[in-house]
């Protein structure tokens, strides 16, 4: 056996088998990866349509390559190159404006300073979970230049490492890193003001609440 | 309770550990830069707020992705794209 095989053999999987065209062994790849390769293009184009485009077109393109697919990397790092490529083509035919990904990482914007700081944490669970606050969180992601978005979603909502999300991206260790910290940042000045705006509505509706409760005193 | 401190962030120190904050909230800053942001951060509130709060914002960004999974029409179309419907589990 040699060491490039490893990779694959230990997400589970025979590459042998896939490169012999092995339906069964192909749909358990698509069972073990299509929700995260939804979730990175829905996040990433936020439009279900274009989602599912990139979706089957990732499978179908990884179906056809994999006799070539040399097993350097996890399968799961190559699906997530194919589809991360074709996320960003759907983004450059609808926006051509938009900039390419290796874009060196000084030319973006620089870091976002905090201005928002209140502390927020200790709301309940159940307002930091709830559907409203999801919407919020999806619609922050939106908010980020996809240099950003993407690297965001790979290593936060997909969990790759920093070294899967450079390979997955063709970037360095570092800019990964720095990336992901301006992302990060963004999205918690995002937050922090959508719960500063909650904490205001939350506190005036308790406030209504006891001034209806207990009748004033007399003086 | 929620505590407000300043609305801005003006401390030298503050916007040079900006930049290591993503990594601390990983455990992945090394242990010189650790301490310092640690020491500068028992007398800084507005940091530790910082910090705490981005702490927050990536275990919420988690917890919410954890729980979102392909819809079952479009898994089935893929698979039906694929012509890999047979193994598709019902």
């Amino acid at each position: 056996m040699n060491g490039n095989e490893n990779k694959v053999e230990t997400e589970g999987f025979s590459l042998k088998a896939l490169q012999a065209g092995d339906p069964e062994e192909f749909s358990r790849v698509v069972d073990a990866y299509s929700s995260n390769i939804y979730r990175l293009a829905i996040k990433m184009l936020n439009q279900q349509e274009d989602a599912e485009d990139v979706l089957q077109e990732t499978f179908i393109k990884a179906y056809r390559g994999l006799k070539s697919f040399d097993g350097r990397s996890k399968l799961s790092t190559w699906l997530f190159r194919i589809a991360t490529n074709e996320a960003l083509m759907v983004i450059r035919r609808k926006h051509p404006e938009v900039v390419s990904i290796d874009e060196p990482v000084e030319t973006e914007e620089g870091e976002q300073e905090p201005v928002e700081i209140i502390d927020w944490c200790c709301l309940p669970e159940n307002e930091l979970l709830s559907e409203e606050t999801k919407e919020r969180l999806d619609a922050a992601i939106q908010i980020l230049p996809e240099r950003l978005r993407v690297v965001f979603l790979l290593r936060d909502i997909n969990d790759l490492s920093t070294h899967e999300t450079a390979e997955v991206l063709g970037l360095s260790d570092t800019a990964v890193k720095t990336r992901l910290s301006r992302a990060r940042l963004r999205l918690r000045e995002e937050l922090s003001t959508y719960f500063s705006e909650r904490t205001k509505d939350l506190r005036e509706a308790q406030l209504n609440k006891s001034i209806h409760a207990s009748p004033k005193e007399p003086r | 309770m929620m505590k407000v401190t300043t609305k801005r962030h003006e401390h030298k120190n503050c916007r040079q550990l900006l930049g290591s904050l993503s990594e601390y909230v990983d455990g992945e800053l090394d242990e010189e830069l650790c301490s310092v942001l640690e020491h500068h951060m028992e007398d800084c509130d507005d940091c530790r707020i910082v910090v705490d709060t981005l702490r927050k914002t990536v275990y919420l960004y988690h917890a919410t992705a954890s729980t979102e999974n392909i819809p079952s029409d479009i898994r089935q179309r893929l698979y039906k794209s694929l012509n890999i419907e047979d193994f598709l589990e019902k």
